[in-house]
């Protein structure tokens, strides 16, 4: 086992364990805060596979940005610090079997389409080559997903909108 | 073991200008504000014009009881300044200074993706001041946390659109390749990007007049309202070493960085100069605005700085394709 390995590991078992809290926590903060660790420790995974793009990406948008607007909509909703401000309900079985379900299926996918791929040097992590694969390979899949976001950004504003002129 | 020892060698010089370069930021702070306001500021402390006014706010910070609120989340309160404070000084890891005599450059560690490794860092360290939003069990604290997230997501987008169209016009991420790449004319064809980013930067680092999380007529001192001695003394550390990388990204982004007469060996002065004059904007706007409300804060951001951004970005594009 290579040097490299040993800390993708550990950074791996930061990020699962720090999930597992951010679910158990009885104080939203603390699970918003324990959000923070999981995606920090998974950015780390990244910059070990040598995608750095992706992982400063990564910490640039969701430790800085979606953790602050999760935390920003649990302040505007509600009081979230003190114990037991996380609520508890009845779905919360259905909710980890289903977890476990999409999480082993999506490991079987990996593992079943890249499994043993060797991936060499740094040429696939740099930002030139992901720009390269985004606007040449895929570049229909990412105009899609563009207009999908933008459909989902008017949608949040008629919804928004709507409230006001009643 | 050649490279282990310059490896630790820029570590340690990172680690000094850490130490001092938002200390320096603090003292023009002092004495620019009161010379603006008629007054003369610290005097006393070191003998020479209050030199060593700053040292002495330390000495008593150090010596201050360290209190922790009944009320507060303990683990959260006592590491919100840490988060605060340190990604900074990884920040500072990645900035060029430039050529320092004969020697290539002066920085912690030369990235390819050096831009967003710094804007990732600088965007962390808003967490800490959340953190001690949410932290303190003060309804001050909270209703300032509030707006310390909003005012995070309205200028992380027009930031990151300003840096964006910089790295365009280079065709690099990397802060060293950007300064290289800086021709004088981008002073005129970035200028709004350079105004966006700016102003964004300030309201990224709550300062005035982007200060409402603080405003402290109404609100005591936001999130910090609980924190006393060293804690309060790493908040304010934080908030001047932003305003340090702040002005340094500037420079290298959009002032050319170390561009200037005997640049070979004198860069690093050059860059430097640069950072001082960019602080000194920060502490001029400090005097010259009054606060921003909560609503025109975000309606700025919104309304004129995205728009501009985004023109920005397409300017650059027009000028790059062409």
């Amino acid at each position: 086992m290579t040097l490299t390995e040993i800390v993708f590991l550990v950074f791996a078992v930061i990020a699962v364990g720090s999930a597992l809290l951010s679910m158990t926590s009885g104080q939203l903060v603390h699970a918003a805060l324990w959000l923070v660790v999981t995606l920090g420790a998974v950015a780390g995974c990244f910059v070990l596979m040598t995608a750095e793009f992706v992982a400063w990406v990564q910490v640039l948008v969701y430790v800085g940005s979606v953790v602050v607007l999760v935390i920003f909509a649990l302040m505007l909703t509600r009081q979230p610090s003190g114990a037991r401000s996380a609520e508890v309900t009845g779905n919360r079985w259905v909710a980890a079997v289903l977890g476990a379900a999409a999480a082993i299926g999506l490991g079987a996918t990996m593992v079943a389409g890249f499994g043993g791929e060797q991936i060499e040097g740094r040429r696939i992590g740099t930002a030139g080559s992901i720009g390269d694969a985004l606007f040449n390979d895929w570049v229909l899949p990412f105009e899609i997903l563009s207009g999908v976001l933008l459909a989902a950004l008017i949608g949040a504003i008629v919804i928004s909108r709507s409230g006001s002129d009643r | 073991m050649g490279e282990l020892l310059d490896a630790v060698l820029r570590c340690l010089i990172v680690l000094g200008a850490f130490l001092t370069l938002p200390l320096l930021v603090g003292q023009m702070e002092h004495k620019a504000m009161a010379h603006m306001q008629s007054r003369v500021g610290p005097m006393a402390a070191g003998g020479f014009h209050g030199w060593a006014q700053l040292v002495a706010d330390g000495i008593k910070f150090v010596q201050k009881e360290s209190i922790t609120p009944a009320a507060a989340d303990r683990r959260v309160f006592e590491l919100a300044p840490a988060v605060a404070l340190v990604p900074y000084l990884v920040a500072m890891l990645a900035i060029p200074l430039g050529p320092f005599f004969g020697q290539t450059n002066l920085i912690g560690q030369d990235l390819d993706l050096g831009l967003f490794f710094v804007l990732a860092a600088m965007s962390v360290g808003v967490l800490g001041t959340l953190m001690g939003g949410l932290g303190s069990g003060n309804k001050y604290s909270y209703i300032g946390g509030m707006r310390v997230a909003a005012q995070l997501m309205s200028y992380e987008l027009p930031m990151v659109l300003a840096a964006a169209s910089v790295a365009m016009a280079a065709g690099t991420l990397s802060l060293v390749g950007i300064a290289q790449e800086w021709e004088p004319w981008w002073l005129l064809t970035q200028l709004p990007g350079l105004v966006v980013f700016f102003v964004a930067g300030l309201a990224e680092l709550q300062r005035p007049p982007f200060d409402a999380p603080l405003a402290d007529a109404e609100l005591v001192m936001g999130p910090l309202t609980e924190y006393g001695g060293m804690r309060f003394a790493m908040f304010l550390l934080a908030e001047y070493a932003g305003i340090v990388v702040l002005a340094a990204l500037t420079t290298v982004l959009f002032l050319g960085g170390w561009a200037g007469p005997w640049s070979d060996h004198l860069g690093w002065v050059w860059s430097l100069l640069k950072i001082v004059a960019v602080s000194f904007l920060v502490i001029w706007a400090r005097v010259a605005y009054p606060r921003l409300r909560e609503d025109q804060v975000n309606a700025l951001a919104w309304k004129v700085l995205v728009p501009v951004a985004l023109a920005q970005v397409t300017l650059t594009t027009v000028l790059v394709v062409a």
